[in-house]
């Protein structure tokens, strides 16, 4: 009765732990630092020029990126602030609105919490795994967001992605195998250099989503530290009283 | 000068007497163990979340068009408005932690029992009113959870034969959940139901403090007092209220005063809670997506439905309940019969013993599996509801409901051990 | 139970240490509460510096400006209204601008760095009103002071340089923002070289 129980127990546990993992798709971990200044300024160069056309940030000011990662306002509004007026603006662009639904099938959505909504790993894939596919509108298709309605955009960096296939045996039997996702080589950047690029985005994405985190680390720390300290005075004062009880 | 000031109020509101009466002097059984701190740690809780509260309502907007970016523009714009909206929403999951800790210990030592059992009873209404502030506290940042947790939940009152849907539509007081929901929720959320909990928690504590504490040992501390004389009694050391020993009638036996002693035991556990609070807070506010659900991160829209939803973690095992249970109005009326089974505690369960301590091995099995019921039940309201799930739904409610058919069934001649006279 | 003697001393000792660290908890919990009242970065933002453009500007003329909410005048003064600054002198509360309603930098004659361009918040120090700018009928409101600016609420007067007249409810001169010249033609307003 009890190994049963504790057989479903282990059961739900594992399952519950799959639900929360989520897609059946395996998602590469996405190499991120968000205390890595340079890789941040590179992709919040990355998302101007690649993803502002179509994706806002409509949440996020560029005085709160420039501040954060270290760009001076005057240099950040030469270089990466070409939608703002003023630097207190937030990083939106001036595409309509309804054409972006009609071309895409969808408005392309908003990218600000967009590393909260799918998790870092998610878009770290996700930007790797475009791959061509003739049936689709813009040519491409997309792994881990099958029938994704975005074209590759990042293609002049990548190359042009193709499901890469190989014959092996399997049980005797040549079979064809999947083996991940390969690239025409016509890119401008290497497999290595594509996928630095990609993190630095992705790294970029994660801190929109939560602009605060680092300071939420660090004053976290001194808090624990104080409640640590406190916990020793209460504690002693406690035995001290407790004297009389026991 | 200060003495004279505190006599002046005195004789006009007996403020000390009545801190003699609910803190200074009033006898707590000296054996409170780690269970016995969740009661203070609720009320910590409940002082963080309308502080906290408060202070958000300073920039949140509550429209359909506005909300979602004042969230935003709290947890960017607003100096240390991320921390103040991580207590909030942390503090929402910490009040639900605490209070099921704070069941249990009740369930475990019989603390419903008689003469407690208003004392519970306005527990359970302190429960079922925080579960009301809680889900329409989820719809206000007007996220993809927020909006279809919402419509789910609503929808379960569709159920209620001939009035269902006009009851929804009411509540919604739109054809879908609106921005008029959304501020209807907002004003019983920031008024309405902090004002009846507050209440609420008043009423509890008075009546607690006129029946007194029970303690793991479920004796009680207050005797007739028949003259013996009763040896190494360390309430002798102390000075409790006339109230207490009804001018000598009653005796106090191994109670301690509140004050200094569980004031001070209580910090130590407020401590220890607040270490782990900060932490969640601090390194981990979404609470691995159960406290602040990743698709809350996207504004609501009412024409996409997010791939999966489950109601924030502290309504899932009554959400399975309700899944589990093929016919939607009978789902409805077993999720309300779980909490109202649990109300109905003091007087299902029969036997003179209050503590596990001294009960049965078959009333300790039982409630071990009640808590493992409950458990399962809260991890599958989680999951997807595929038939291997609801099957196993449907075992765990049987045993979350067998709970109580067997107390009322085995109290009534339950084999209990010999009640000890003294508190260990 | 034990019998040992109570060691009051330790006692008082972890009941004032615990108090203290409880104390400084509750300064530190009390920190954002506080500080989240401070203007939020979209007011910061909104309340950002602004820049005028004067090339335009002709002898004698106000335009106004907003900043942080407030309307700001920037008045091209002829000679003549130059002039009649020394005039006025003998009827003004604070000629010398001691109080500090103005930056260093427009402590002077003319409270201004250009003697010409006059930058003020044009507020009344009064009760908050907008004074009106009289640029030839001022003689009405001060004899022998040909321009200079009314507040209509109730009837304080300033001069050109902002400055205000003895015997109107006003108490103090107008106020002069922080400001700097970017070029010739420039002026930003809510920052100066000191702060930009």
């Amino acid at each position: 009765m009890i190994k049963k129980l504790f057989t479903v127990l282990a059961l739900v546990a594992s399952s519950a732990a799959m639900a929360a993992g989520g897609h059946a798709v395996h998602l590469d971990k996405a190499p991120i630092d968000l205390t890595d200044k340079e890789s941040l300024q590179r992709g919040a160069r990355m998302f101007q020029n690649y993803c502002l056309g179509c994706h806002q940030m409509q949440y996020q000011r560029y005085s709160r990126t420039f501040r954060d990662l270290g760009i001076p306002d005057d240099v950040g509004m030469a270089t990466l602030g070409f939608t703002a007026n003023k630097v207190g603006d937030h990083i939106k662009n001036a595409a309509p609105k309804a054409d972006l639904a009609n071309w895409f099938g969808a408005a392309p959505p908003d990218l600000t919490n967009v590393a909260r909504v799918r998790g870092p790993d998610w878009i770290y894939t996700y930007l790797r795994t475009f791959y061509v596919d003739p049936s689709r509108p813009f040519g491409v298709n997309n792994e881990v967001f099958p029938l994704v309605g975005m074209p590759h955009v990042l293609q002049e960096l990548q190359g042009i992605p193709y499901k890469a296939t190989e014959t092996r045996l399997v049980d005797g039997v040549p079979t064809e195998v999947d083996v991940g996702i390969k690239t025409d080589g016509s890119g401008e950047l290497s497999t290595e250099e594509y996928d630095r690029a990609v993190a630095d985005l992705v790294n970029y994405l994660e801190y929109v989503g939560e602009p605060s985190k680092l300071e939420s680390h660090s004053l976290g720390v001194k808090v624990l530290i104080f409640l640590g300290i406190f916990f020793i005075f209460a504690f002693l004062l406690k035995k001290e009283y407790w004297r009389d009880v026991h | 000068m200060f003495k004279n000031f505190m006599s002046w109020i005195e004789y006009r509101m007996p403020f000390m007497e009545k801190m003699n009466l609910h803190v200074m002097q009033y006898p707590a059984p000296k054996n409170f163990n780690f269970w016995y701190f969740f009661g203070s740690l609720a009320m910590l809780v409940l002082v963080n979340q309308i502080l906290t509260g408060i202070w958000l309502t300073m920039n949140f907007v509550p429209t359909a068009e506005g909300a979602f970016a004042s969230v935003e523009y709290i947890m960017r714009d607003v100096d240390y408005g991320w921390l103040l909206r991580y207590m909030h929403s942390t503090g929402a999951s910490a009040f639900f932690v605490v209070v099921y800790l704070h069941m249990l210990r009740g369930m475990m030592y019989g603390s419903y029992q008689k003469p407690r059992e208003l004392l519970w009873i306005f527990g359970m209404l302190i429960f079922l009113v925080l579960m009301a502030e809680a889900f329409m506290g989820y719809l206000l940042p007007w996220g993809q959870m927020s909006f279809w947790g919402a419509q789910v939940i609503i929808s379960i009152f569709g159920v209620i034969p001939v009035i269902g849907d006009d009851l929804t539509l009411w509540i919604r007081g739109d054809y879908v959940i609106s921005g008029a929901t959304l501020n209807r929720f907002f004003a019983l959320h920031v008024i309405a139901l902090p004002l009846v909990l507050v209440v609420l928690v008043f009423l509890h504590i008075i009546a607690l403090h006129e029946v007194g504490s029970n303690n793991p040992d479920g004796i009680d501390v207050k005797r007739p007092n028949d003259g013996q004389k009763i040896e190494d009694n360390v309430s002798d050391k102390f000075t409790f209220h006339e109230y207490f020993t009804k001018g000598g009638k009653k005796i106090i036996v191994d109670a301690i005063p509140f004050h200094p002693y569980y004031t001070v035991k209580d910090i130590v556990g407020v401590v220890g809670f607040l270490f782990i609070f900060c932490f969640v807070i601090f390194f981990a506010p979404e609470g691995g997506g159960f406290f602040l659900e990743p698709p809350n991160f996207e504004p609501a829209n009412p024409m996409k439905t997010p791939e999966h939803i489950a109601p924030v973690w502290y309504f899932t095992p009554f959400y399975a309940i309700l899944r589990a249970v093929p016919d939607q109005l009978f789902g409805a009326i077993f999720m309300f019969l779980a909490i109202i089974f649990l109300a109905l505690l003091p007087w299902l369960d029969r036997c003179p013993v209050r503590s596990v301590r001294y009960r049965s091995n078959l009333h300790k099995a039982n409630l071990v599996m009640f808590c493992i019921s409950f458990v399962v039940l809260g991890v599958l309201g989680v999951l997807p509801a595929t038939p291997t799930y609801t099957l196993l739904a449907q075992i765990f409610s049987f045993t979350y409901f067998a709970y109580f058919g067997l107390l009322w069934f085995y109290s009534k001649n339950e084999k209990t051990k010999p009640l000890p006279v003294r508190l260990s | 139970m034990s019998n040992a003697p109570v060691d009051h001393g330790r006692r008082r000792f972890l009941t004032i240490a615990t108090s203290v660290v409880g104390g400084v908890g509750a300064i530190g919990a009390a920190v954002p509460f506080i500080a989240s009242w401070n203007p939020s970065e979209k007011a910061k933002q909104a309340g950002a510096p602004v820049t005028a453009d004067i090339s335009k500007l002709e002898d004698g003329q106000l335009i106004r400006v907003e900043w942080r909410g407030k309307p700001v005048w920037i008045v091209k003064r002829t000679p003549a209204m130059l002039e009649s600054l020394t005039k006025a002198v003998d009827k003004l509360r604070d000629p010398a601008s001691e109080e500090p309603q103005q930056p260093d930098y427009a402590k002077n004659d003319h409270r201004s760095k250009k003697p010409e361009i006059f930058v003020a918040v044009g507020i009344c120090t009064h009760l908050g009103c907008s004074p009106t700018y009289i640029m030839n009928d001022f003689e009405a409101q001060v004899e022998g002071i040909p321009s200079g600016f009314f507040c209509p609420c109730h009837g304080s007067t300033y001069d050109m340089a902002g400055r205000v007249f003895s015997g109107v409810p006003a108490p103090k001169n107008l106020m002069i923002p922080p400001y700097m010249f970017v070029d010739d033609t420039t002026i930003l307003i809510g920052a100066d070289e000191g702060t930009a």
